[in-house]
């Protein structure tokens, strides 16, 4: 183990050190492939067309695109220099809050790679597929046994699409009741994640508001206030997004069943408690499940995911298509809505199969006992980051026991100059990626921690000697640590005022 | 379990440290009657070489498109994907990287995102793209929403060329938003008159090109029409590599244009992960649904990018956002960006001169062959066929003689008396063999 300082001096220039190339060793500057590359120049080979009479009628290009080429050895050096810009969860603790950066098996890469999967076209006849049915099904088993619902929608394309998938299951649900124009609210916690007001008002709800208590929870008492004749559905994550369980959960599905509601539960968080309580025992009527976080289907930058819905007995018949109906031996995917109480179609083809393989060999890689561990060492871990760190930040709802992920406020870093953001830069030059800050609004100058269980006990001790060192500094006055950092990452702070008010969204020639 | 580094050595002292004697007693909020006594009824877990060899059990059980002589379009296209683009995504600074928050560790996904967006501007003829969406299908609906935004208008006139699949999604989000949509019937030929159907109550028309039947078709005229109504030319297309021999929608007066990108970079994997794309005027940028890169300056004043106008998104904006969207498509976006620098104009021209050579070549074929007809005036690589007989049966006589023909048109469209109609689609991977195979196969099989 290397030797640590003892006090951390603050680098004493400003400055970074230039050089002629503008590169700093292994990191290197790269230019746009609009400047490198060339309109001639082609990293494929491509045969020659044989020569006919096209079938183009008028409407052959005439003037060119302007997109540039690169061979292949140009093209390797140039994502390659951009990937190291990059963090990466391979690369280092990612305690993102909400986000669940969990390792992401290899094994999985190679697995959604197999052409009976990969190069399997969503319209091909049924009969040559019956294999990826097969695991699509099996998919399915497994998400309604983990959370003890009735039926399952695969076709939504990530967290959000699953919400809009759920909502919608719900509005038809109302409006086969014929209630669907008296029942047009949706009570969200202030809490909430912000897809799901802008998912519940995309489908013309309005949003009533369900404060939190104290302890940063929602009480049923809380909840049975805000219900009335108008309300539709509640939307609730559990574990909240405070990284709290909704100790009342059971209760508040009762109230909003007795007043003819449902519950959408954001299943965002279901890494808490998968393997170790099933949400349809809560009562939900309604879930969507992040594969890419639960089941650990790689984030990619940005995507893609997958967000199954699970529904409840009272939502199952409204379930979007395509759904899969045994018959016989075979399998077979029902794909219109006509003669079905299916609310229709959410998006074009069966879903994000290549995610589905992912997450299929997770679950059973991991089978029930290893899901429960995953779900287990995940609450353990941020407890014991929450347990590291108590004595010197703060956290909003006093110290108390939380799930997969802690947060923790700004109110031990009033005064010292020092802010979430500061703070959260300074954690870039330790050569970490920052926690979800200023998430969930409710909490000021937020910091949310989801270490996940991918993590050793050694990495988590150093996490948590960085993040004690990080606030000693900054309770210290040792500004200059904070301020204007980041000074070691691949760029400094961005000018984001700069890019929203004048937006450079592409490149274009120099005049 | 492999992927679970904490040892119970590890765990004791955790939660000796916390203060509690097991970790169920971390789970003391949740109600005691929910949490499980005994385990699920799921199987056990499994080493890595038995989880692989579940899924090459499961996989035996499918044809894949390399086994066969192969036809199969209709919104996902198989094309040859350079070696390097699968390697490159497969890196860990892209694929296991979260979406670029922090602008100074994240340059990568960011610059690339900006690169994309420019080729996706570029190709589109638009001035502005975002960094993608799901797929085509559900930027198709995104794009209906923000012209009724841009309009103020709630109604949408789709064209029936439009993919049904498309349609659908439109219709669902349409119907559950409680807007109007109108949707023209399936149009063989190209030969509906959408004009006659522009009115000044029309938020937006929706029409595709090359269309669900492969026909190419001028927007020019009913961007026209579209204009002098207030309304917006929404124009889709399901394969990107049409682009590169096709007049740009945008030189045709589009006003947003939206489509399926997976024909470049990305495997067709069953339907998904796809990647939508989606492009428009610079003055509709606030309305626009998604991501975007910008261009900024870092503190040392050098050129650097970072997520921007996220005022229109949700996690700030919320109920009032221009989308719910969160999670998009990135890696897959990576891949289209990366399979499209390495064609570059040129290797881009020429793919799409070879798919286009190889329609024709096959159109060819088929017209000889007696009971059956290319209904097609125009195509790019893709067309319908009417063969005079069940063919949906048809394709499952051809399966068995290893050729995937192609997709039955009432697979998509069950009640329109189309049962005799196949969809065909060639690219770049079929040689002439593989259509010998399909006239051979199709003739046994009449």
């Amino acid at each position: 183990m290397l030797d640590r300082p003892a006090v951390v001096e603050p680098l004493d220039d400003d400055k970074t050190p230039a050089t002629f190339t503008g590169n700093r060793g292994l990191d290197q500057e790269e230019p746009l492939i609009f400047e490198i590359g060339r309109i001639d120049a082609t990293g494929v080979d491509v045969d020659d067309p044989a020569p006919v009479a096209t079938r183009l009628g008028a409407l052959e290009r005439n003037a060119p695109i302007g997109l540039p080429g690169l061979t292949e050895p140009e093209t390797m050096r140039h994502y390659v220099r951009l990937s190291r810009k990059n963090y990466s969860i391979d690369a280092g603790l990612y305690p993102l809050g909400s986000c669940t950066m969990k390792h992401n098996p290899r094994s999985n890469e190679k697995i959604a790679r197999y052409e009976g999967f990969a190069d399997l076209h969503p319209l091909q006849p049924q009969s040559t597929a019956q294999g990826a049915l097969e695991l699509m099904q099996t998919l399915a088993d497994w998400l309604m046994t983990l959370t003890n619902m009735r039926a399952v929608a695969m076709s939504p394309k990530a967290g959000a699409h699953g919400e809009l998938c759920g909502m919608m299951a719900i509005k038809s649900a109302i409006a086969a009741r014929g209630e669907a124009a008296t029942r047009n609210v949706v009570l969200i916690p202030q809490s909430a994640h912000g897809t799901n007001p802008a998912t519940a008002a995309l489908l013309g709800f309005s949003v009533r508001v369900v404060p939190a208590a104290a302890d940063g929870t929602v009480r049923a008492e809380a909840v049975k206030e805000a219900l009335a004749p108008d309300v539709a559905a509640i939307m609730l994550t559990n574990p909240n997004t405070c990284g709290l369980f909704e100790r009342e959960i059971v209760a508040i599905a009762d109230a909003m069943h007795e007043a003819g509601g449902y519950f959408y539960c954001d299943g965002a968080n279901f890494n808490a408690i998968a393997g170790v309580a099933r949400p349809g025992d809560f009562g939900i009527d309604a879930m969507h499940i992040n594969l890419h976080k639960t089941f650990s289907t790689p984030h990619g930058g940005g995507g893609p995911g997958a967000g199954p819905v699970v529904l409840s007995e009272r939502l199952a018949p409204f379930a979007p298509v395509p759904f899969i109906r045994r018959s016989g031996d075979a399998l077979e995917l029902v794909e219109a809505a006509e003669g079905t109480q299916s609310f229709g179609r959410l998006t074009a083809f069966h879903g994000q199969m290549g995610m589905f393989v992912r997450a299929l060999a997770y679950m059973l890689a991991h089978g029930a006992d290893g899901l429960a561990q995953a779900s287990k060492d995940a609450v353990l871990s941020a407890n014991y980051v929450r347990a590291s760190l108590r004595d010197v930040m703060t956290q909003p709802f006093g110290d108390r026991i939380c799930m997969h992920e802690v947060l923790f406020d700004d109110a031990w870093l009033r005064g010292t100059g020092v802010t979430t953001l500061d703070f959260a830069k300074a954690m870039i030059d330790e050569g970490y990626h920052p926690m979800t800050i200023y998430f969930p609004l409710v909490v000021h100058g937020a910091m949310l921690i989801e270490p996940t269980e991918s993590e050793s006990k050694a990495s988590l001790d150093l996490f948590i000697a960085t993040l004690r060192d990080l606030a000693r500094s900054a309770k210290a006055g040792e500004v200059a640590r904070f301020g204007p950092a980041p000074r070691l990452a691949p760029c400094r702070r961005v000018d984001e005022a700069l890019a929203a008010r004048k937006p450079v969204l592409r490149w274009t020639a120099a005049a | 379990m492999r992927y679970h580094p904490l040892s119970e050595a590890d765990r004791n002292a955790m939660l000796a440290t916390i203060g509690v004697s097991s970790i169920e007693a971390l789970y003391a909020d949740a109600p005691r009657a929910t949490l499980l006594k005994t385990p699920l009824d799921l199987p056990k877990g499994k080493s890595e070489q038995e989880v692989e060899r579940f899924f090459a059990r499961l996989a035996a059980r499918n044809m894949p498109a390399s086994r066969a002589s192969f036809f199969v379009g209709a919104g996902a296209y198989k094309h040859h994907i350079p070696a390097s683009v699968d390697h490159l995504i497969q890196r860990s600074e892209f694929l296991t990287s979260y979406t670029p928050y922090q602008p100074e560790i994240s340059q990568g996904t960011l610059q690339y995102l900006f690169e994309f967006q420019t080729q996706v501007a570029l190709l589109t003829g638009m001035e502005v793209a975002n960094a993608s969406m799901y797929d085509g299908s559900t930027a198709t609906a995104e794009a209906v929403l923000m012209a009724h935004r841009v309009t103020k208008r709630r109604k949408a006139l789709l064209s029936g060329g439009l993919h049904p699949h498309y349609a659908e999604v439109v219709r669902t989000i349409s119907r559950l938003a409680e807007d109007e949509v109108e949707t023209m019937a399936p149009d063989i030929g190209a030969a509906e008159d959408l004009i006659a159907r522009i009115d000044d109550t029309l938020s937006c028309v929706v029409v595709q090109t090359p269309d669900f039947f492969g026909n190419l078709r001028d927007l020019t005229k009913i961007a026209q029409a579209c204009h002098a109504n207030g309304a917006l030319l929404v124009a889709v297309f399901t394969e990107a590599v049409s682009l590169g021999l096709l007049k740009s929608p945008g030189a045709m007066g589009a006003d947003i244009v939206v489509g399926e990108g997976q024909s470049i970079g990305n495997s067709l994997n069953f339907g998904g992960p796809y990647v939508g794309l989606f492009a428009t005027r610079h003055e509709f940028l606030r309305q626009m649904p998604g991501r975007l890169a910008g261009e900024s300056v870092d503190a040392d004043g050098r050129r650097s990018y970072v997520l921007t106008l996220s005022t229109r998104e949700q996690h700030i904006r919320r109920d009032k956002a221009t989308s719910n969207i969160c999670t998009n498509s990135g890696l897959c976006a990576l891949a289209f960006t990366i399979h499209l620098t390495l064609l570059g104009e040129a290797g881009l021209t020429r793919l799409a001169r070879v798919n286009h050579a190889n329609a024709v070549l096959l159109a060819q074929m088929l017209n000889d062959v007696p009971k059956v007809e290319v209904l097609n005036e125009t195509f790019f690589n893709e067309f319908t066929l009417r063969i005079g007989g069940d063919a949906a049966a048809l394709v499952e006589r051809m399966a068995a003689r290893s050729v995937l023909a192609g997709v039955p048109v009432a697979r998509l469209l069950p009640h329109a008396a189309l049962d005799d109609l196949l969809l065909v689609a060639t690219t770049e991977v079929n040689t002439q063999e593989d259509r010998d195979a399909f006239v051979a196969a199709l003739k046994e099989s009449l």
